[in-house]
Protein backbone atom coordinates (compact mmCIF):
# COMPACT_ATOMS: atom_id res chain seq x y z
CA UNK A 1 0.00 0.00 0.00
CA UNK A 2 1.14 3.47 -0.76
CA UNK A 3 3.50 4.91 2.24
CA UNK A 4 1.60 8.61 2.16
CA UNK A 5 -1.94 7.66 2.51
CA UNK A 6 -1.18 5.06 5.57
CA UNK A 7 0.50 7.68 7.13
CA UNK A 8 -2.37 10.17 7.03
CA UNK A 9 -4.49 6.57 7.61
CA UNK A 10 -6.54 8.57 10.83
CA UNK A 11 -7.59 11.45 9.10
CA UNK A 12 -8.41 9.37 5.94
CA UNK A 13 -10.57 7.03 7.75
CA UNK A 14 -12.45 9.71 9.57
CA UNK A 15 -12.61 12.04 5.93
CA UNK A 16 -13.88 8.12 4.51
CA UNK A 17 -16.67 7.82 7.14
CA UNK A 18 -17.96 11.18 6.95
CA UNK A 19 -18.79 10.94 2.69
CA UNK A 20 -20.27 7.76 3.53
CA UNK A 21 -22.75 9.22 6.15
CA UNK A 22 -23.28 12.37 3.82
CA UNK A 23 -24.17 9.32 0.60
CA UNK A 24 -26.36 7.38 2.85
CA UNK A 25 -27.95 10.79 3.87
CA UNK A 26 -28.80 11.70 0.45
CA UNK A 27 -29.37 8.16 -0.80
CA UNK A 28 -31.42 6.49 2.20
CA UNK A 29 -33.58 9.04 3.25
CA UNK A 30 -36.00 7.29 5.61
CA UNK A 31 -33.49 5.14 7.36
CA UNK A 32 -34.74 4.67 10.94
CA UNK A 33 -32.65 5.96 13.92
CA UNK A 34 -31.86 2.40 15.08
CA UNK A 35 -30.34 1.20 11.82
CA UNK A 36 -28.19 4.66 11.40
CA UNK A 37 -27.34 4.67 15.24
CA UNK A 38 -26.00 0.68 14.84
CA UNK A 39 -24.28 1.57 11.52
CA UNK A 40 -22.58 4.91 12.42
CA UNK A 41 -21.19 2.95 16.13
CA UNK A 42 -19.83 0.02 13.78
CA UNK A 43 -18.30 2.25 11.87
CA UNK A 44 -16.24 4.75 14.33
CA UNK A 45 -15.46 0.80 16.12
CA UNK A 46 -14.02 0.45 12.83
CA UNK A 47 -11.99 3.15 12.87
CA UNK A 48 -11.03 2.49 16.53
CA UNK A 49 -9.29 -0.76 15.60
CA UNK A 50 -7.95 0.56 12.60
CA UNK A 51 -5.95 2.83 14.64
CA UNK A 52 -4.18 -0.05 16.29
CA UNK A 53 -2.70 -1.43 12.69
CA UNK A 54 -0.48 -0.58 9.51
CA UNK A 55 1.19 2.45 11.41
CA UNK A 56 3.84 4.47 9.96
CA UNK A 57 6.21 7.31 11.27
CA UNK A 58 7.34 10.14 8.83
CA UNK A 59 6.29 13.48 7.35
CA UNK A 60 4.23 14.95 4.47
CA UNK A 61 3.14 17.94 2.58
CA UNK A 62 6.74 19.65 2.76
CA UNK A 63 6.95 18.78 6.44
CA UNK A 64 3.57 20.35 6.99
CA UNK A 65 2.28 17.27 8.98
CA UNK A 66 4.30 15.00 10.77
CA UNK A 67 3.23 11.56 12.70
CA UNK A 68 4.99 9.71 14.99
CA UNK A 69 4.25 6.53 17.75
CA UNK A 70 2.78 9.14 20.49
CA UNK A 71 0.66 11.13 17.62
CA UNK A 72 -1.27 7.45 17.01
CA UNK A 73 -1.28 6.80 20.35
CA UNK A 74 -3.07 10.10 20.82
CA UNK A 75 -5.29 9.95 18.13
CA UNK A 76 -6.44 6.17 19.23
CA UNK A 77 -7.17 8.18 22.78
CA UNK A 78 -9.54 10.46 20.87
CA UNK A 79 -10.87 7.63 19.02
CA UNK A 80 -11.81 5.78 21.84
CA UNK A 81 -13.61 8.57 23.70
CA UNK A 82 -15.42 9.37 20.72
CA UNK A 83 -16.56 5.70 20.06
CA UNK A 84 -17.74 6.00 23.94
CA UNK A 85 -19.06 9.38 23.66
CA UNK A 86 -20.87 8.08 20.80
CA UNK A 87 -21.94 4.63 22.65
CA UNK A 88 -23.45 6.73 25.12
CA UNK A 89 -25.67 9.36 23.46
CA UNK A 90 -27.44 6.27 21.37
CA UNK A 91 -30.71 7.01 23.70
CA UNK A 92 -30.90 10.83 22.91
CA UNK A 93 -30.05 10.59 19.76
CA UNK A 94 -33.28 8.04 18.92
CA UNK A 95 -35.36 10.83 19.50
CA UNK A 96 -33.60 13.54 17.47
CA UNK A 97 -34.32 13.74 13.37
CA UNK A 98 -30.86 15.15 12.50
CA UNK A 99 -28.47 12.01 13.15
CA UNK A 100 -26.60 12.32 10.12
CA UNK A 101 -25.59 16.07 10.68
CA UNK A 102 -25.24 15.37 14.27
CA UNK A 103 -22.43 12.57 13.63
CA UNK A 104 -21.07 14.66 10.43
CA UNK A 105 -19.91 17.68 12.44
CA UNK A 106 -18.44 15.69 15.42
CA UNK A 107 -16.58 14.20 12.75
CA UNK A 108 -15.58 17.27 11.27
CA UNK A 109 -14.02 18.30 14.62
CA UNK A 110 -12.36 14.69 15.09
CA UNK A 111 -10.56 15.28 11.72
CA UNK A 112 -9.89 19.13 12.57
CA UNK A 113 -8.14 17.36 15.89
CA UNK A 114 -6.35 14.93 13.98
CA UNK A 115 -4.65 17.48 11.76
CA UNK A 116 -3.81 19.34 14.74
CA UNK A 117 -2.03 16.69 16.48
CA UNK A 118 -0.14 16.02 13.68
CA UNK A 119 0.54 19.65 12.39
CA UNK A 120 4.43 20.94 12.17
CA UNK A 121 3.58 24.45 10.81
CA UNK A 122 1.49 26.95 12.70
CA UNK A 123 -0.46 27.08 9.66
CA UNK A 124 -1.72 23.51 9.66
CA UNK A 125 -1.97 24.18 13.23
CA UNK A 126 -4.11 26.81 12.93
CA UNK A 127 -6.32 25.26 10.65
CA UNK A 128 -6.78 21.94 12.53
CA UNK A 129 -7.58 24.03 15.57
CA UNK A 130 -10.41 26.01 13.78
CA UNK A 131 -11.85 23.04 12.20
CA UNK A 132 -12.29 21.79 16.01
CA UNK A 133 -13.88 24.49 17.22
CA UNK A 134 -16.72 25.90 14.45
CA UNK A 135 -18.85 22.89 14.00
CA UNK A 136 -18.52 22.31 17.94
CA UNK A 137 -20.41 25.96 18.26
CA UNK A 138 -22.92 24.46 15.73
CA UNK A 139 -23.19 21.19 17.68
CA UNK A 140 -23.62 23.05 21.07
CA UNK A 141 -27.17 24.74 19.45
CA UNK A 142 -27.90 21.09 18.81
CA UNK A 143 -31.25 21.56 20.77
CA UNK A 144 -32.87 24.24 18.49
CA UNK A 145 -35.94 24.97 20.55
CA UNK A 146 -34.20 25.40 23.64
CA UNK A 147 -33.05 29.31 24.41
CA UNK A 148 -30.44 27.60 27.05
CA UNK A 149 -28.78 25.75 24.31
CA UNK A 150 -28.28 28.61 21.76
CA UNK A 151 -27.25 30.51 24.63
CA UNK A 152 -24.49 28.38 25.04
CA UNK A 153 -23.12 27.99 21.52
CA UNK A 154 -23.12 32.14 20.89
CA UNK A 155 -20.88 32.11 24.09
CA UNK A 156 -18.76 29.60 23.00
CA UNK A 157 -17.83 31.07 19.23
CA UNK A 158 -17.78 34.30 20.53
CA UNK A 159 -14.94 33.38 23.41
CA UNK A 160 -13.73 30.81 20.78
CA UNK A 161 -13.64 33.66 17.79
CA UNK A 162 -12.13 36.21 20.46
CA UNK A 163 -9.37 33.69 20.99
CA UNK A 164 -8.44 32.56 17.92
CA UNK A 165 -7.81 36.06 17.65
CA UNK A 166 -5.51 36.27 20.51
CA UNK A 167 -3.95 33.27 18.79
CA UNK A 168 -3.47 34.39 15.49
CA UNK A 169 -1.97 38.03 16.30
CA UNK A 170 0.61 36.03 18.71
CA UNK A 171 1.64 33.47 15.67
CA UNK A 172 2.23 36.62 13.47
CA UNK A 173 4.58 38.26 15.83
CA UNK A 174 6.13 34.69 15.96
CA UNK A 175 6.16 34.67 12.18
CA UNK A 176 7.59 38.53 12.38
CA UNK A 177 10.46 37.77 14.41
CA UNK A 178 11.46 34.26 12.79
CA UNK A 179 10.44 34.39 9.03
CA UNK A 180 9.04 30.58 9.24
CA UNK A 181 6.44 28.86 10.32
CA UNK A 182 7.72 25.22 11.00
CA UNK A 183 7.60 24.11 14.44
CA UNK A 184 11.66 22.77 14.03
CA UNK A 185 12.64 25.99 12.60
CA UNK A 186 10.74 28.04 14.73
CA UNK A 187 12.28 25.94 17.89
CA UNK A 188 15.88 27.04 16.62
CA UNK A 189 15.24 31.18 15.56
CA UNK A 190 13.25 31.60 19.40
CA UNK A 191 15.64 33.31 21.39
CA UNK A 192 13.74 35.05 23.86
CA UNK A 193 13.77 38.79 22.48
CA UNK A 194 10.84 40.99 24.05
CA UNK A 195 8.20 40.54 20.94
CA UNK A 196 8.61 36.58 21.10
CA UNK A 197 7.79 36.78 24.87
CA UNK A 198 5.06 39.38 24.08
CA UNK A 199 3.58 36.82 21.22
CA UNK A 200 4.11 33.73 23.30
CA UNK A 201 2.03 35.36 26.01
CA UNK A 202 -0.91 36.24 23.32
CA UNK A 203 -0.20 32.15 21.95
CA UNK A 204 -0.56 30.70 26.20
CA UNK A 205 -4.14 32.83 26.27
CA UNK A 206 -5.10 31.57 23.32
CA UNK A 207 -4.44 27.71 24.58
CA UNK A 208 -5.45 28.86 28.12
CA UNK A 209 -9.28 29.98 26.41
CA UNK A 210 -9.67 26.16 24.91
CA UNK A 211 -8.18 24.44 27.86
CA UNK A 212 -10.25 26.71 30.17
CA UNK A 213 -7.17 27.77 32.44
CA UNK A 214 -8.53 30.53 35.24
CA UNK A 215 -8.05 33.64 34.50
CA UNK A 216 -9.62 32.00 30.18
CA UNK A 217 -12.40 30.06 32.21
CA UNK A 218 -15.76 32.33 32.08
CA UNK A 219 -16.86 30.45 28.98
CA UNK A 220 -16.86 27.01 29.90
CA UNK A 221 -19.39 26.98 32.78
CA UNK A 222 -21.92 27.97 30.71
CA UNK A 223 -21.78 26.08 27.65
CA UNK A 224 -21.35 23.13 29.34
CA UNK A 225 -24.41 23.56 31.03
CA UNK A 226 -26.25 24.63 28.06
CA UNK A 227 -25.08 22.29 25.66
CA UNK A 228 -26.64 18.54 24.94
CA UNK A 229 -24.82 16.38 27.26
CA UNK A 230 -23.40 14.38 24.68
CA UNK A 231 -21.56 17.39 23.36
CA UNK A 232 -20.67 18.90 26.59
CA UNK A 233 -18.69 15.34 27.53
CA UNK A 234 -17.38 16.11 23.77
CA UNK A 235 -16.09 19.38 25.04
CA UNK A 236 -14.98 17.98 28.06
CA UNK A 237 -12.62 15.62 27.12
CA UNK A 238 -11.93 15.37 23.71
CA UNK A 239 -12.09 19.12 22.55
CA UNK A 240 -9.95 19.52 25.90
CA UNK A 241 -7.94 16.33 25.64
CA UNK A 242 -6.36 17.47 21.79
CA UNK A 243 -5.75 20.85 23.07
CA UNK A 244 -4.14 19.50 26.03
CA UNK A 245 -1.53 17.32 23.51
CA UNK A 246 -0.71 20.37 20.95
CA UNK A 247 -0.12 22.62 23.63
CA UNK A 248 2.11 19.80 25.56
CA UNK A 249 3.99 19.77 22.18
CA UNK A 250 4.13 23.12 21.22
CA UNK A 251 5.31 23.80 24.42
CA UNK A 252 8.17 21.52 24.92
CA UNK A 253 9.50 21.51 21.11
CA UNK A 254 8.76 25.00 19.70
CA UNK A 255 8.81 27.25 22.95
CA UNK A 256 11.73 25.00 24.20
CA UNK A 257 13.99 27.33 24.37
CA UNK A 258 12.26 30.07 26.67
CA UNK A 259 11.17 27.06 29.20
CA UNK A 260 12.44 28.97 32.08
CA UNK A 261 9.65 31.67 31.10
CA UNK A 262 6.59 29.60 30.50
CA UNK A 263 7.35 27.51 33.73
CA UNK A 264 6.82 30.41 35.96
CA UNK A 265 3.58 31.42 33.47
CA UNK A 266 2.44 27.55 34.01
CA UNK A 267 3.21 27.56 37.61
CA UNK A 268 0.39 30.83 38.04
CA UNK A 269 -1.94 29.28 35.62
CA UNK A 270 -1.59 25.85 37.46
CA UNK A 271 -2.22 27.27 40.50
CA UNK A 272 -5.34 29.71 39.80
CA UNK A 273 -6.80 27.25 37.81
CA UNK A 274 -6.98 24.90 40.75
CA UNK A 275 -8.04 27.16 43.36
CA UNK A 276 -10.81 28.60 41.66
CA UNK A 277 -11.89 25.58 40.08
CA UNK A 278 -12.50 23.93 43.29
CA UNK A 279 -14.12 26.35 45.31
CA UNK A 280 -16.79 27.27 42.14
CA UNK A 281 -17.14 23.33 41.91
CA UNK A 282 -18.50 23.65 45.37
CA UNK A 283 -21.24 25.94 45.36
CA UNK A 284 -22.48 24.48 42.02
CA UNK A 285 -26.50 22.65 42.17
CA UNK A 286 -26.27 21.66 38.31
CA UNK A 287 -24.68 18.80 37.82
CA UNK A 288 -23.01 19.41 34.31
CA UNK A 289 -21.61 22.83 35.73
CA UNK A 290 -19.99 20.70 38.83
CA UNK A 291 -18.50 18.71 36.16
CA UNK A 292 -17.18 21.70 34.40
CA UNK A 293 -15.38 23.23 37.20
CA UNK A 294 -14.24 19.87 38.56
CA UNK A 295 -12.79 20.11 34.77
CA UNK A 296 -11.31 23.58 35.00
CA UNK A 297 -9.68 22.00 38.23
CA UNK A 298 -8.47 19.00 36.49
CA UNK A 299 -6.43 20.99 34.02
CA UNK A 300 -4.68 22.92 36.76
CA UNK A 301 -3.26 19.80 37.71
CA UNK A 302 -2.34 18.62 34.14
CA UNK A 303 -0.79 21.85 33.47
CA UNK A 304 1.54 21.19 36.96
CA UNK A 305 2.39 17.95 34.72
CA UNK A 306 3.19 20.22 31.92
CA UNK A 307 5.84 22.51 33.86
CA UNK A 308 7.82 19.57 34.79
CA UNK A 309 9.07 19.89 30.91
CA UNK A 310 10.79 16.49 30.63
CA UNK A 311 10.10 13.04 29.03
CA UNK A 312 7.88 12.30 32.61
CA UNK A 313 6.10 15.57 31.72
CA UNK A 314 4.82 14.37 28.19
CA UNK A 315 4.06 10.84 29.39
CA UNK A 316 1.91 12.09 32.37
CA UNK A 317 0.22 13.75 30.38
CA UNK A 318 -1.16 11.47 27.96
CA UNK A 319 -1.11 9.31 30.76
CA UNK A 320 -3.59 11.57 32.88
CA UNK A 321 -5.94 12.54 29.89
CA UNK A 322 -6.30 8.78 29.19
CA UNK A 323 -7.58 8.03 32.88
CA UNK A 324 -9.51 11.23 32.39
CA UNK A 325 -11.51 9.62 29.39
CA UNK A 326 -12.72 6.61 31.24
CA UNK A 327 -13.67 8.48 34.70
CA UNK A 328 -15.34 11.92 32.86
CA UNK A 329 -16.76 9.76 30.09
CA UNK A 330 -18.22 7.67 33.30
CA UNK A 331 -19.54 10.58 34.84
CA UNK A 332 -21.08 11.61 32.05
CA UNK A 333 -22.69 8.42 30.51
CA UNK A 334 -24.94 7.99 33.71
CA UNK A 335 -25.66 11.60 33.45
CA UNK A 336 -26.68 10.73 29.99
CA UNK A 337 -28.98 8.54 30.86
CA UNK A 338 -30.62 10.42 33.39
CA UNK A 339 -30.93 13.13 31.09
CA UNK A 340 -32.23 11.41 28.16
CA UNK A 341 -34.80 9.51 30.01
CA UNK A 342 -36.25 11.98 32.60
CA UNK A 343 -34.67 15.18 31.45
CA UNK A 344 -33.25 15.97 35.20
CA UNK A 345 -29.94 17.43 35.76
CA UNK A 346 -29.57 19.08 38.86
CA UNK A 347 -27.52 17.41 41.46
CA UNK A 348 -31.25 17.43 44.04
CA UNK A 349 -32.33 15.20 41.18
CA UNK A 350 -30.06 12.60 42.49
CA UNK A 351 -31.30 12.58 46.16
CA UNK A 352 -31.73 8.37 47.01
CA UNK A 353 -30.43 7.68 43.73
CA UNK A 354 -28.86 4.61 44.73
CA UNK A 355 -32.26 3.20 45.80
CA UNK A 356 -33.64 3.10 42.38
CA UNK A 357 -30.66 2.41 40.47
CA UNK A 358 -27.96 0.74 42.82
CA UNK A 359 -25.82 -0.27 39.46
CA UNK A 360 -25.53 3.55 38.09
CA UNK A 361 -25.35 5.16 41.05
CA UNK A 362 -21.77 2.93 41.73
CA UNK A 363 -20.81 3.92 38.31
CA UNK A 364 -21.26 7.27 39.16
CA UNK A 365 -19.34 6.42 42.57
CA UNK A 366 -16.59 5.18 40.90
CA UNK A 367 -16.26 7.81 38.33
CA UNK A 368 -15.85 10.38 41.09
CA UNK A 369 -13.57 8.79 43.23
CA UNK A 370 -11.09 8.31 40.21
CA UNK A 371 -11.65 11.92 39.55
CA UNK A 372 -10.95 12.90 43.02
CA UNK A 373 -8.06 10.63 42.98
CA UNK A 374 -8.49 7.90 45.37
CA UNK A 375 -6.79 4.60 44.97
CA UNK A 376 -6.63 2.27 43.76
CA UNK A 377 -8.57 3.86 41.04
CA UNK A 378 -6.49 4.83 38.12
CA UNK A 379 -7.16 8.67 38.80
CA UNK A 380 -4.78 8.39 41.80
CA UNK A 381 -1.84 6.94 39.81
CA UNK A 382 -2.92 10.03 37.11
CA UNK A 383 -2.38 12.38 39.43
CA UNK A 384 0.44 10.63 41.26
CA UNK A 385 2.51 10.58 38.05
CA UNK A 386 1.70 14.45 37.32
CA UNK A 387 2.84 15.34 40.63
CA UNK A 388 5.70 13.85 40.38
CA UNK A 389 6.62 15.40 36.73
CA UNK A 390 5.71 18.83 38.32
CA UNK A 391 7.61 17.86 41.13
CA UNK A 392 11.12 16.99 38.93
CA UNK A 393 11.33 20.88 38.56
CA UNK A 394 11.67 20.85 42.41
CA UNK A 395 9.64 23.62 43.13
CA UNK A 396 8.16 21.95 46.28
CA UNK A 397 5.71 24.65 46.90
CA UNK A 398 3.26 24.10 43.85
CA UNK A 399 3.03 20.23 44.94
CA UNK A 400 1.83 21.44 48.50
CA UNK A 401 -0.79 23.80 47.20
CA UNK A 402 -1.89 20.90 44.27
CA UNK A 403 -1.86 18.59 47.38
CA UNK A 404 -3.97 20.84 49.33
CA UNK A 405 -6.68 21.09 46.20
CA UNK A 406 -6.65 17.50 45.84
CA UNK A 407 -8.46 17.43 49.68
CA UNK A 408 -10.84 20.27 48.95
CA UNK A 409 -12.07 18.37 45.80
CA UNK A 410 -12.73 15.54 47.49
CA UNK A 411 -14.89 16.98 49.50
CA UNK A 412 -17.07 18.75 46.30
CA UNK A 413 -17.10 14.92 44.58
CA UNK A 414 -18.00 13.15 47.91
CA UNK A 415 -20.59 15.47 48.02
CA UNK A 416 -22.65 14.09 45.18
CA UNK A 417 -21.82 10.97 46.31
CA UNK A 418 -23.27 11.53 50.19
CA UNK A 419 -25.83 12.63 48.17
CA UNK A 420 -27.05 9.64 45.98
CA UNK A 421 -26.49 7.05 48.63
CA UNK A 422 -27.69 8.92 52.39
CA UNK A 423 -30.16 11.37 51.43
CA UNK A 424 -34.09 10.65 50.91
CA UNK A 425 -35.58 11.75 48.39
CA UNK A 426 -39.47 11.93 48.34
CA UNK A 427 -39.42 11.70 44.37
CA UNK A 428 -37.60 9.33 43.68
CA UNK A 429 -35.94 8.76 40.12
CA UNK A 430 -37.74 5.54 38.65
CA UNK A 431 -35.60 3.02 37.59
CA UNK A 432 -33.83 3.92 34.52
CA UNK A 433 -33.56 1.19 31.35
CA UNK A 434 -30.00 1.29 30.33
CA UNK A 435 -29.93 -0.41 26.70
CA UNK A 436 -26.86 -2.26 25.00
CA UNK A 437 -25.02 0.85 23.88
CA UNK A 438 -24.89 2.60 26.84
CA UNK A 439 -24.06 -0.34 28.55
CA UNK A 440 -21.17 -1.35 26.93
CA UNK A 441 -19.71 2.27 27.48
CA UNK A 442 -20.40 2.18 30.63
CA UNK A 443 -18.53 -0.97 31.47
CA UNK A 444 -15.70 0.07 29.28
CA UNK A 445 -15.43 3.31 31.49
CA UNK A 446 -14.85 0.94 34.98
CA UNK A 447 -12.81 -1.99 33.27
CA UNK A 448 -10.71 1.57 32.35
CA UNK A 449 -10.87 3.31 35.28
CA UNK A 450 -9.94 -0.16 37.48
CA UNK A 451 -7.54 -1.82 35.55
CA UNK A 452 -4.74 0.96 34.52
CA UNK A 453 -5.22 1.14 38.35
CA UNK A 454 -3.70 -2.24 38.77
CA UNK A 455 -0.96 -2.32 35.79
CA UNK A 456 2.21 -0.16 35.24
CA UNK A 457 2.77 -1.21 31.60
CA UNK A 458 0.71 1.58 29.95
CA UNK A 459 2.53 4.00 31.64
CA UNK A 460 5.82 2.31 30.60
CA UNK A 461 4.21 2.25 27.25
CA UNK A 462 3.58 5.45 26.72
CA UNK A 463 6.74 6.78 28.62
CA UNK A 464 8.92 4.68 26.17
CA UNK A 465 6.97 6.71 23.12
CA UNK A 466 7.64 10.02 24.39
CA UNK A 467 10.45 11.58 23.58
CA UNK A 468 13.04 12.93 26.03
CA UNK A 469 12.98 17.07 26.38
CA UNK B 1 7.13 39.26 -6.08
CA UNK B 2 6.11 42.35 -3.48
CA UNK B 3 6.80 45.80 -5.81
CA UNK B 4 9.57 47.68 -3.94
CA UNK B 5 7.68 50.57 -2.91
CA UNK B 6 5.70 48.72 -0.02
CA UNK B 7 9.46 48.25 1.15
CA UNK B 8 10.63 51.46 1.62
CA UNK B 9 7.82 52.10 4.50
CA UNK B 10 9.59 50.86 7.98
CA UNK B 11 8.27 47.82 9.03
CA UNK B 12 7.77 49.66 12.26
CA UNK B 13 4.75 51.40 10.61
CA UNK B 14 2.73 48.19 10.01
CA UNK B 15 3.42 46.86 13.46
CA UNK B 16 2.09 50.24 15.26
CA UNK B 17 -1.01 50.62 12.90
CA UNK B 18 -1.93 46.97 13.13
CA UNK B 19 -1.69 46.97 16.92
CA UNK B 20 -3.55 49.42 16.80
CA UNK B 21 -6.50 47.52 15.00
CA UNK B 22 -6.10 44.97 17.20
CA UNK B 23 -6.50 46.68 20.11
CA UNK B 24 -9.46 48.72 18.75
CA UNK B 25 -10.81 45.45 18.11
CA UNK B 26 -10.21 43.85 21.55
CA UNK B 27 -12.16 46.94 22.78
CA UNK B 28 -14.75 46.51 20.82
CA UNK B 29 -15.33 42.62 21.82
CA UNK B 30 -15.05 43.94 25.27
CA UNK B 31 -17.26 47.08 25.36
CA UNK B 32 -20.02 46.21 23.29
CA UNK B 33 -22.89 44.64 23.88
CA UNK B 34 -24.67 43.91 20.48
CA UNK B 35 -23.80 40.47 19.54
CA UNK B 36 -23.10 41.56 15.86
CA UNK B 37 -20.87 44.40 16.65
CA UNK B 38 -18.78 42.17 18.34
CA UNK B 39 -18.52 39.62 15.62
CA UNK B 40 -17.19 43.16 13.40
CA UNK B 41 -15.12 43.23 16.35
CA UNK B 42 -13.56 39.96 15.71
CA UNK B 43 -13.47 40.81 11.97
CA UNK B 44 -11.06 43.82 12.76
CA UNK B 45 -8.92 41.62 15.05
CA UNK B 46 -8.76 39.02 12.82
CA UNK B 47 -8.07 41.78 9.58
CA UNK B 48 -4.77 43.09 12.19
CA UNK B 49 -3.60 39.91 11.84
CA UNK B 50 -3.56 39.70 8.07
CA UNK B 51 -1.88 43.33 7.81
CA UNK B 52 0.67 41.99 10.08
CA UNK B 53 1.82 39.05 8.51
CA UNK B 54 1.10 40.37 4.95
CA UNK B 55 4.16 43.38 6.05
CA UNK B 56 6.08 40.46 7.59
CA UNK B 57 5.54 38.56 4.53
CA UNK B 58 7.22 41.45 2.28
CA UNK B 59 9.68 42.23 4.86
CA UNK B 60 11.07 38.21 5.01
CA UNK B 61 10.26 38.07 1.38
CA UNK B 62 9.23 35.09 2.27
CA UNK B 63 5.28 34.53 0.86
CA UNK B 64 4.14 32.07 3.78
CA UNK B 65 2.56 34.88 5.33
CA UNK B 66 0.87 36.09 2.59
CA UNK B 67 -0.78 32.26 2.44
CA UNK B 68 -1.60 32.56 6.15
CA UNK B 69 -3.51 35.88 4.92
CA UNK B 70 -5.58 33.78 2.52
CA UNK B 71 -7.09 30.94 4.94
CA UNK B 72 -7.45 33.09 7.88
CA UNK B 73 -10.17 34.75 5.70
CA UNK B 74 -11.53 31.77 4.36
CA UNK B 75 -11.68 30.45 8.28
CA UNK B 76 -12.96 34.02 9.34
CA UNK B 77 -16.00 33.52 6.69
CA UNK B 78 -16.78 30.21 8.14
CA UNK B 79 -16.66 31.57 11.69
CA UNK B 80 -19.25 34.33 10.86
CA UNK B 81 -21.41 31.64 8.98
CA UNK B 82 -21.91 29.55 12.18
CA UNK B 83 -21.73 32.67 14.23
CA UNK B 84 -24.71 34.10 12.36
CA UNK B 85 -26.83 31.50 11.77
CA UNK B 86 -26.38 30.66 16.10
CA UNK B 87 -27.45 34.88 16.18
CA UNK B 88 -30.47 33.92 13.89
CA UNK B 89 -31.12 31.51 16.48
CA UNK B 90 -31.05 33.27 19.54
CA UNK B 91 -32.59 35.89 17.97
CA UNK B 92 -35.78 33.74 17.11
CA UNK B 93 -35.55 32.33 20.72
CA UNK B 94 -35.33 35.53 22.76
CA UNK B 95 -36.25 38.53 20.23
CA UNK B 96 -32.72 40.55 20.68
CA UNK B 97 -29.73 39.85 19.74
CA UNK B 98 -28.49 41.97 22.41
CA UNK B 99 -25.79 39.52 24.71
CA UNK B 100 -26.70 41.07 28.39
CA UNK B 101 -30.43 39.54 27.59
CA UNK B 102 -27.90 36.11 27.38
CA UNK B 103 -28.36 35.16 31.05
CA UNK B 104 -30.42 32.80 31.15
CA UNK B 105 -27.07 30.40 32.08
CA UNK B 106 -25.13 32.26 35.26
CA UNK B 107 -24.08 30.64 38.75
Amino acid sequence: MNEALLLMKPELIVTVIIFILLILHVARENSSPAYLLNLINGLLFINFLCGFFFNREGTLFGDMYVTNGLIVLEKNILNLGMLLISLQATDWLKKKDFIVEFYVLLLTTLLGMFFMLSSNNLLMFYLGLELSSIPLAALANFELEKRKSSEAAMKFIMSSAFSSGLLLFGISMLYGTTGTLNFAQLAMLIDGNPLQLFSFILLLAGFGFKISAVPFHLWTADVYEGSPVAVTSYLSVISKGAILFVMASVLFTVFKPLVETWYNMLYLLAVLTMIIGNLFAIRQQNLKRFLAFSSIAQVGFILIGMSGSSQEATASVIYFVLIYVFSNLGAFGVIALVSAQTGKEEIDDYKGFYLSNPMLALVMTLSLFSLAGIPPTAGFFGKFFLLMAGAGKGNFVLITIAALNMVISLYYYLRIVKVMFMEKNETPMEKLQISLFPRISLLTCMAGIILIGFTTLLYDYIFSLSTSF
Amino acid sequence: MIPQIFQTVPIEHFVYLSAVLFVIGVVGVLTRSNAIIIFMSVELMLNAVNLLLVSFSSYHQDPAGQIFVFFIMAVAAAEVAVGLAIITMIYRNTHSVDINDMSRLKG
